[in-house]
């Protein structure tokens, strides 16, 4: 009898997309996930609308109105929210920004810069607003699950799902807790 | 010689032996950073806590005393510990991925051994003053964790470079010189004081990636046994059974 399927959403916030590399790194398993679930939303699926999920896996940290925007509707549509790698743990390389007033980061990067050709902070109504300082995930929304490192193995990854689709409470063992 | 029991087990002291002497000499692990046993201990981090005869004490300041019931391994201190080593990450800027130290720090190894996975609080992302005006050693405030292995070991070798001013979230490390810059003082890279730093606020430079990551201290051991290695031969009982 078929059970049904997990469905998945995963996205990058502030992040480099390390942590969904890593999750490909699970290589064949990949195979056997998608015996068990359904990916939504997501990077590998290019899927824009999030959908209902059973888990939602946040890579990066809230550094933007947009971030927090899509980490408020996979909270709100995901059970079980996942957050993946130092950056939305901590906010990671993205945070530390946070020692500088904002004004200051986007006069380094857009007026002072070297080898800038008709030097302006970008101000088209498209781009979202950035915060004044990059937040970690649960800063934001509550979390129930994570699984730290730059990037997290795809062992750590692949351990954490496994006892999700399972229905166990994830604990990762020593060996794989990593936070570099 | 007296005795005391710690986790069930028996373990002899020296009268003047701290709870944690007597734990590390015999052989058992009890978290800790800011204790080191070639100095006074300092009794500011809390990892240690301990329940003796049902109320906390911090292990490396309590005296041992004969039949004292002491637990260590509970799930509630466990708890304990997750905590107080959050506090200490959220209170600093430790971005492991970016910092040298990592694989051989103190503070990311206590997390690796009490399970943490997150930081569990909200992150102050304090400002702290980086002083790279040394030529062999660099001081980042950032990851400090006000230990003051520093400061006693400087102190121990008659330098007095380092002290801690301040008080709560404004305490900082500051430097014994004339300009309050590192590289103004006495501070060699030779000194005690330059290499005991449990954290990476301060490494001595050129030396950062010798060991690659990956191969480092507590990517192959955890900090309990690296630990008990380190530290035991200082108490003078490298050589003794294992009490268990």
């Amino acid at each position: 009898m078929d059970r049904p399927k997990i469905r998945i959403a995963t996205t990058s916030l502030a992040g480099c997309f390390g942590c969904h590399m890593s999750f490909l790194d699970i290589d064949e398993r990949l195979l056997e996930l998608t015996r068990m679930a359904d990916f939504d939303r997501s990077p590998l699926t290019d899927i824009k609308q999030l959908g209902r999920c059973d888990i939602g896996i946040i890579e990066g940290g809230v550094c933007n109105a947009e971030n927090v925007e899509v980490l408020r509707q996979f909270r709100e549509r995901c059970t079980h929210l996942v957050a993946i790698g130092a950056c939305a743990i901590n906010g990671g390389i993205p945070a530390l920004r946070n020692r500088y007033p904002l004004e200051a980061c986007l006069e380094e990067a857009y007026l002072r810069g070297e080898g800038l050709h008709q030097p302006a902070i970008p101000d088209d109504p498209e781009l979202p607003p950035l915060l004044e300082k990059v937040l970690p995930v649960h800063e934001v929304v509550q979390v129930d699950y994570t699984i730290p490192g730059c990037p997290p193995s795809a062992d750590a990854i692949w351990s954490v799902l496994c006892a999700l689709l399972a229905g166990r409470e994830p604990e990762l063992p020593r060996p794989l807790i990593h936070y570099d | 010689m007296p005795e005391f029991l710690l986790d069930g087990r028996s373990v002899p002291f020296e009268p003047g032996q701290t709870v944690m002497e007597a734990a590390i000499a015999a052989g058992i692990y009890i978290p800790h950073l800011c204790w080191h046993p070639a100095f006074e201990p300092h009794g500011s981090c809390k990892l240690c806590t301990v329940d003796i005869d049902g109320r906390p004490a911090s292990a490396c300041t309590r005296p041992a005393e004969a039949g004292m019931q002491v637990t260590s391994g509970s799930e509630a201190l466990r708890r304990l510990r997750l905590r107080l080593t959050q506090m200490l990450f959220v209170e600093g800027n430790h971005f492991c991925p970016s910092c040298e130290k990592s694989g051989d720090c103190e503070l990311q190894a206590m997390g690796y051994y009490l399970g943490m996975t997150d930081n569990h609080y909200p992150h102050f992302y304090p400002r702290r003053e980086l002083d790279a005006s040394h030529p062999d050693i660099l001081l980042d405030r950032d990851r400090c964790i006000f230990c003051e292995l520093c400061v006693r070991a400087s102190r121990k070798e008659g330098k007095s470079v380092f002290a801690l001013a301040g008080r709560g979230p404004q305490t900082r490390l500051v430097i014994n010189s004339p300009s309050g810059r590192l590289g103004d003082s006495e501070l060699d890279a030779g000194d005690e004081a330059a290499g005991i730093c449990p954290v990476g606020a301060i490494v001595r430079r050129n030396t950062a990636y010798r060991v690659p990551i990956g191969q480092r201290r507590y990517d192959l051991a955890g900090i309990d046994e690296e630990s008990l290695a380190r530290e035991r031969p200082l108490l003078g009982r490298a050589d003794g059974p294992t009490e268990d």
